[in-house]
């Protein structure tokens, strides 16, 4: 009788029992601590949205769409626009996406189609990975002491020469929008390059393989085979270096120079939206302040929206490209 | 000779065909091209890393002594000094941002990949922790001093630490997610089936043998936030003295450098640099941790 199976559950000795009164409360309380946490993020960017927006109600109500279309920051005769901050944000945004995208798609490619040894691409991810590492900072610092000074002789040559064109028509005499966003696309890279790589990396070897055996060249495979399969998810990786090109701030606050106008001259000061918030809100009166939670909200709305387009993308492509869709 | 031939003629004597290209060809000529416009791009990709590195080594190690990490920050012509009190409330605002997102992220990773991977709370909250990765980290200071700053009435560390536990929060949960996935759906299907509740089985089983990965995704966040600046500008804002209680403001290595390196003086300059190859260092030393503990044990 006691050799029967079923007879050993929940007797003495045995292994296995029946959650007893405590661990069946445990249970609940840890699964409904779970799904609070999980809950906690949705309600996070709920809140951010509502404080924010709440924030910039009064400015919304003064200002109206004016606010997006005007040039003056003046506080004490309270006229704010923004448009130069959302003019320099888009404008050095997508110049570094051009530089940093470009170099990006370059060094995925380097990495994932057999250029270097095993060894020395790990070594050279680990390098592109230590320039995300570097604090934002760290690169306002050292774009003032280094790319400043190392691009003005070409940049004023340029303008001197070339002065007509107006991309050139101002002398750089510091900060300015091209040093921002060269390093800004220093920043944007590793990104971009990151993801690049795990697209390429998702294409089926078999892909590559009969694009070789059909007596196509390395570049030939590369640029016909690999890079078009692959390329949702490099677009999604070009947008999420926009979304966090356009979101970054202090590197652009040190070099940008925070000059409130609209120019094309890559050598003449500018405003992003994130710089004018880092230099304008830490002295801002309330005036001021419910201006900049207004900017702020645009900032907020931009980013959103990239960031969603580039994940839903991303989302997408891997779906494809898996076959699970 | 046409390919039909060739190959007839190499059966014929027995000689396997040519298969490399002529170095003439347009097509192998751009491959070369290519090939060199690609190491171009590369090594150009590596100069700035380098650059930085130089500089910090160079400019920030002809600084390093002991008393930059004693001394409190100088004022205007002063010479000497140092940013003990900003290594000091880095550190604590990088504490109390972990000791938020930790435990929040991992028990959202918990749900995320254990309880409801599938369903809509599941799959809204984790898109929208990944849109929370690309959110500006200014605006994670705008909203804290909305929340936290106006509250309280003053500027704080505790308000600076909450800044940072909302840009470490994707981190910790993304990546803990991942982890937790990795662990073999037999371990979990064994814990079940000898009659544990699903929370036995999550912490008897799933996030011990999960830990090594939880742990890089921590010390990601940790290194993601222990370099920001933007979101402390005006919650923590900044201090010249020694952090004497949490809801005061607090210094931070990297505003101290923001502040410095507008400053026209040699010595503000040179200890901007050396504070910098500082922060770079914290940040490397949680980096290389994340990728220590995150090596698989089997």
């Amino acid at each position: 009788m006691s050799n029967h199976p079923f007879a050993l559950a929940g007797s003495a000795g045995a292994v296995s029992q029946a959650p007893s009164g405590g661990e069946y409360l445990a249970d609940r309380g840890f699964r409904m601590f779970a799904l609070v946490a999980a809950s906690l993020l949705i309600v996070l960017v709920a809140y951010i949205i509502w404080k924010i927006g709440g924030q910039a109600l009064p400015a919304i109500r003064d200002y109206h769409f004016d606010f997006l279309v005007s040039t003056n920051w003046n506080v004490q005769e309270k006229k704010f626009g923004i448009l130069p901050g959302i003019w320099g944000t888009l404008y050095s945004s997508l110049l570094a996406l051009l530089i940093g995208g470009f170099f990006g798609l370059a060094v995925a490619i380097f990495l994932t189609q057999g250029f270097l040894h095993k060894r020395l691409a790990f070594v050279f991810r680990l390098i592109i990975e230590m320039l995300a590492a570097i604090p934002s900072v760290v690169f306002g610092l050292w774009g003032i002491f280094i790319v400043i000074p190392a691009i003005r002789p070409a940049a004023n040559w340029l303008n001197e020469h070339l002065g007509f064109i107006p991309f050139f028509g101002t002398s750089l005499s510091g900060p300015g929008l091209l040093p921002a966003a060269i390093v800004l696309a220093i920043m944007v890279l590793p990104t971009v390059a990151a993801i690049s790589q795990d697209a390429l990396n998702s294409v089926p070897y078999r892909t590559k393989e009969a694009a070789y055996g059909m007596g196509a060249t390395r570049w030939e495979v590369i640029l016909k085979v690999m890079v078009p399969t692959a390329a949702g998810g490099i677009f999604s990786a070009t947008v999420l270096g926009f979304g966090r090109a356009l979101g970054e701030t202090m590197a652009l606050a040190m070099l940008i120079g925070n000059s409130n106008q609209v120019t094309l001259s890559l050598f003449a000061p500018a405003e992003t939206l994130a710089a004018l918030l880092a230099s304008h809100f830490p002295e801002a009166g309330p005036a001021e302040v419910e201006a900049l939670m207004y900017a702020a909200l645009v900032l907020l709305a931009i980013t959103l929206l990239v960031n969603i387009a580039g994940i839903g993308l991303l989302t997408l492509t891997q779906r494809r490209i898996s076959g699970k869709a | 000779m046409t390919d039909r031939a060739y190959l007839e003629l190499s059966i014929a004597t027995g000689k396997s065909p040519s298969l490399s290209h002529s170095w003439s060809e347009v097509r192998a000529l751009t491959n070369v091209l290519l090939t060199i416009g690609a190491w171009i791009a590369a090594i150009l990709a590596s100069i700035p890393l380098v650059s930085v590195l130089y500089m910090l080594i160079v400019e920030g190690g002809s600084r390093l002594s002991l008393e930059l990490f004693t001394e409190l920050p100088p004022a205007g012509f002063e010479l000497g000094g140092g940013f003990g009190n900003a290594i000091v409330g880095t550190l604590v605002m990088v504490a109390i941002a972990a000791a938020i997102s930790i435990p929040i992220g991992v028990l959202a990773a918990v749900y995320l990949s254990e309880l409801g991977p599938n369903n809509k709370l599941g799959q809204t909250s984790r898109f929208l922790a990944k849109v929370l990765t690309g959110f500006p980290s200014i605006l994670a200071g705008v909203f804290v001093y909305a929340v936290v700053v106006l509250a309280m009435g003053t500027y704080s560390a505790i308000a600076g630490g909450i800044a940072l536990s909302i840009l470490m929060l994707p981190t910790v949960v993304l990546t803990s997610e991942e982890a937790l996935k990795m662990v073999p759906r037999k371990m979990k299907d064994a814990a079940l089936g000898i009659g544990c509740t699903r929370t036995q089985m999550i912490w008897k089983v799933v996030l011990p043998t999960a830990l090594p990965g939880i742990l890089t995704g921590v010390m990601l966040g940790v290194a993601r936030v222990s370099g920001e600046s933007a979101p402390l500008l005006f919650t923590a804002l900044f201090s010249n003295y020694w952090l004497n209680s949490l809801s005061e403001p607090a210094a931070s290595l990297s505003i101290l450098i923001y502040n410095f390196s507008s400053m026209p003086f040699e010595n503000q300059i040179q200890l901007a640099w050396a504070a910098s190859l500082v922060l770079v260092l914290i940040v490397l030393v949680f980096n290389v941790l994340s990728r220590l503990l995150g090596r698989p044990k089997y």
